[in-house]
């Protein structure tokens, strides 16, 4: 789950991270508000919305008056934001953060993820800010610095300087760094947090030099919210797909794509299978969806639904190896959704595993005429076959 | 022979007494798994209400079953928000093969189960796997049974039901299986590809070894790197995923492309630079074993 750069700054200075004095608003007057209660002359007007590259699209603005704060937010709230990461609709941008504009001294980039390699947190770090972590990583990996976290020790303050020195924090600023440090990832070790990026950390200048979050995104781990009911309250459904948030209501996995094939699998790994089978048999499909275990015929029902609402799907393959899914029972779902939808498009059916021989004969019983296949091979060629020949 | 588990495993179920447990140790000891007893906190001395459980003894620890019945194997059949403990109470009290089902145990217990197990020495299969199944001898885990016929070949995925359409094509080819093991599909596992490689590696039965990736992560690829160094036998790779756009979590919480090397194309590219047999098409995993089998000069049982 993700959060707003406003929510991410809040949790922050909860635990003790320096971030701008700022506010959120939801419209202009509230927006001029906040600058008028943050003071100064000089203030940001950033569009929250969960992409990133907002900067570049036109969603980070500065006002040198509280009326060019409130024109600002009013251009922006309402409209949709195209960043490289929202795809072509973009994003409507529902709310802005306002907040004291910084006068910035030096950039650096920070960020907190969990390592896949070595199973531990790990504290990523480099001395230019505002960059593309992943491209620095590629063009210059000897300008990033990281450094593992041991669990059941911490993160030590040690491990803290080292990263300072390294991206040449020195003096007062390294205190501060490690302050910081520790308190970022305490946050990202209380809340189940994945990940967490700060891009840019910035060197502040005041009437002393500070260290300052300036952006900061978080990525929370699903499988925790039942423990989590402050970052749950944070949830934005109107930054999701509201088919995929529907699926998983239904206890479905969904993700649109852009072809014309529709699928109904069990097991994630299988769906990814499908839909390379697919790929390779010349054809394209329109979505991922996982059904999971145990599905009963109405999971069945609602995931043919879910995946129908997609105008562009001119085929439905459904490929179920059941472990503890029941052929039968999904054989029942199908001839549930062909009732239920009065589906017209072509569906090709290939079932094995548990009860295979029962969900064969229910769906050679039911008189419809579901296009059946042996194998995963056949199954996609036949899907293929519908929509291109 | 095998790996992990075999006839001489002495198994529990925890959790026994909850509806999927049931119905999974009783196929477990359908296909011919030493079950021992079960362990439901709270419940310890009390009859399972199945007639076919009924004989088994129920413990509330696992130090106690491990004490009164020698147990070495464990199948975790607990809700993931108590899950790790689990897995901590099985490493405690000395278990050599834990085996968790569980979809949904949150990333960090499992980062600070992985530091508990540093220096001890059992072993975790899973979390988010369909278990492990060394047909005829011992199953420990949900998959259908039926679709697992004793062979030569090893198979390792991340993967469940990946892990059984690779099984029904080799069995429809002729060939059977050693063990299966589910390593699962998120992203922090107590078990990785390499440590089953290994194991496969020391066992004389498996003879060729079927590696079952995803996107995602960077196991296939080291494990694909430490098996040219190291192991003598063949090994053939599949990695699922070649049209998964990037940043999209596809199922499983450690199926996403983070970066070029996590895709299923990188992947398959490292493996095949490295010398593994690799399937392009999940539908040619069986045929490709085949085919490894008889460059390799390895009979087929």
């Amino acid at each position: 789950m993700n959060i707003h750069e406003y929510q991410a700054k809040e949790l922050l200075k909860s635990y003790g991270v320096p971030v701008p004095a700022g506010g959120v608003a939801f419209n202009p007057y509230q927006a001029a508000q906040v600058a008028e209660e943050v003071g100064g002359s000089r203030w940001v007007v950033k569009a929250q919305i969960h992409a990133g590259g907002r900067g570049k699209a036109g969603g980070v603005k500065l006002a040198a008056s509280i009326d060019e704060v409130k024109k600002v937010a009013d251009a922006m709230i309402g409209t949709r934001l195209v960043t490289h990461q929202t795809g072509p609709d973009g994003s409507v941008v529902q709310r802005v953060w306002v907040e004291h504009a910084s006068q910035i001294k030096q950039e650096f980039y920070l960020g907190f993820v969990i390592d896949r390699g070595c199973q531990r947190i790990t504290v990523i770090a480099c001395s230019e800010g505002g960059v593309d972590i992943e491209e620095v990583a590629k063009v210059a990996p000897g300008k990033i610095i990281t450094e593992v976290v041991d669990p059941a020790i911490g993160l030590r303050d040690f491990q803290c300087r080292k990263v300072a020195t390294a991206i040449g924090l020195k003096g007062r600023l390294m205190p501060q760094m490690v302050k910081l440090m520790k308190s970022i990832y305490r946050c990202m070790r209380d809340r189940d947090a994945l990940q967490a990026e700060i891009n840019p950390l910035a060197v502040v200048a005041g009437e002393e030099d500070q260290l300052m979050v300036l952006d900061a995104k978080f990525n929370f781990d699903d499988n925790a919210l039942y423990r989590q009911r402050q970052i749950t309250e944070m949830r934005d459904l109107a930054e999701e797909d509201h088919k995929e948030v529907e699926a998983s209501g239904h206890g479905l996995n969904y993700i649109a794509l852009d072809g014309n094939i529709g699928c109904i699998v069990n097991g994630a790994g299988l769906a990814m299978a499908t839909l390379d089978a697919i790929t390779l048999h010349g054809g394209r499909p329109a979505n991922f969806l996982d059904v999971g275990g145990g599905a009963s015929p109405e999971k069945v029902t609602n995931a043919c639904r879910i995946v129908l609402e997609d105008p562009s799907v001119r085929c439905i393959l459904v490929n179920i190896f059941a472990g503890i899914n029941r052929c039968d029972w999904i054989a029942k779902g199908l001839i549930q959704a062909c009732d239920a939808l009065k589906i017209q498009v072509p569906l090709v059916v290939r079932l094995a595993g548990t009860n295979v021989e029962e969900g064969r004969k229910i769906l050679a019983q039911s008189g419809l005429s579901f296009i059946t296949a042996e194998n995963l091979d056949a199954a996609a060629a036949k899907a293929v076959a519908t929509v291109n020949g | 022979m095998s790996v992990f588990v075999n006839q001489n495993s002495k198994v529990i179920f925890q959790g026994i007494t909850g509806e999927h447990a049931t119905f999974h140790a009783k196929d477990a000891i359908r296909i011919g798994t030493h079950v021992v007893g079960g362990v439901t906190p709270g419940k310890g001395g009390t009859r399972h209400p199945d007639p076919d459980l009924a004989h088994l003894p129920i413990f509330d620890t696992v130090a106690e079953a491990v004490a009164a019945t020698g147990a070495d194997v464990s199948g975790v059949f607990v809700p993931p928000p108590f899950n790790a403990d689990a897995l901590m109470e099985c490493i405690d009290a000395g278990i050599k093969v834990a085996v968790t089902i569980a979809d949904g145990i949150p990333i960090h217990d499992m980062i600070r189960l992985q530091r508990f197990r540093v220096g001890r020495d059992t072993v975790i299969i899973g979390p988010n796997t369909p278990g492990i199944i060394t047909p005829g001898q011992c199953k420990v885990g949900i998959m259908p049974s039926q679709i697992y016929r004793k062979g030569n070949v090893g198979i390792v995925s991340r993967s469940g039901t990946l892990n059984y359409e690779a099984t029904e094509q080799m069995a429809a080819l002729g060939l059977g299986v050693t063990t299966s093991v589910g390593i699962g599909g998120d992203p922090v596992n107590g078990t990785d590809f390499l440590a089953v490689l290994k194991a496969f590696g020391e066992d004389p039965e498996t003879e060729i070894i079927v590696l079952i990736g995803e996107i995602g992560g960077p196991q296939e690829v080291a494990a694909a790197r430490w098996a040219k160094a190291n192991l003598s036998k063949p090994v053939v790779g599949f990695v699922a995923g070649v049209a998964a756009p990037a940043g999209r979590r596809m199922g499983h919480a450690g199926a996403i492309i983070a970066s070029e090397a996590d895709t299923a194309a990188a992947k398959m590219d490292a493996m095949e630079q490295l010398g593994l047999y690799v399937a392009r098409n999940p539908a040619q995993i069986g045929a490709t074993v085949l085919r490894a089998m008889r460059d390799n000069s390895i009979q087929p049982t």
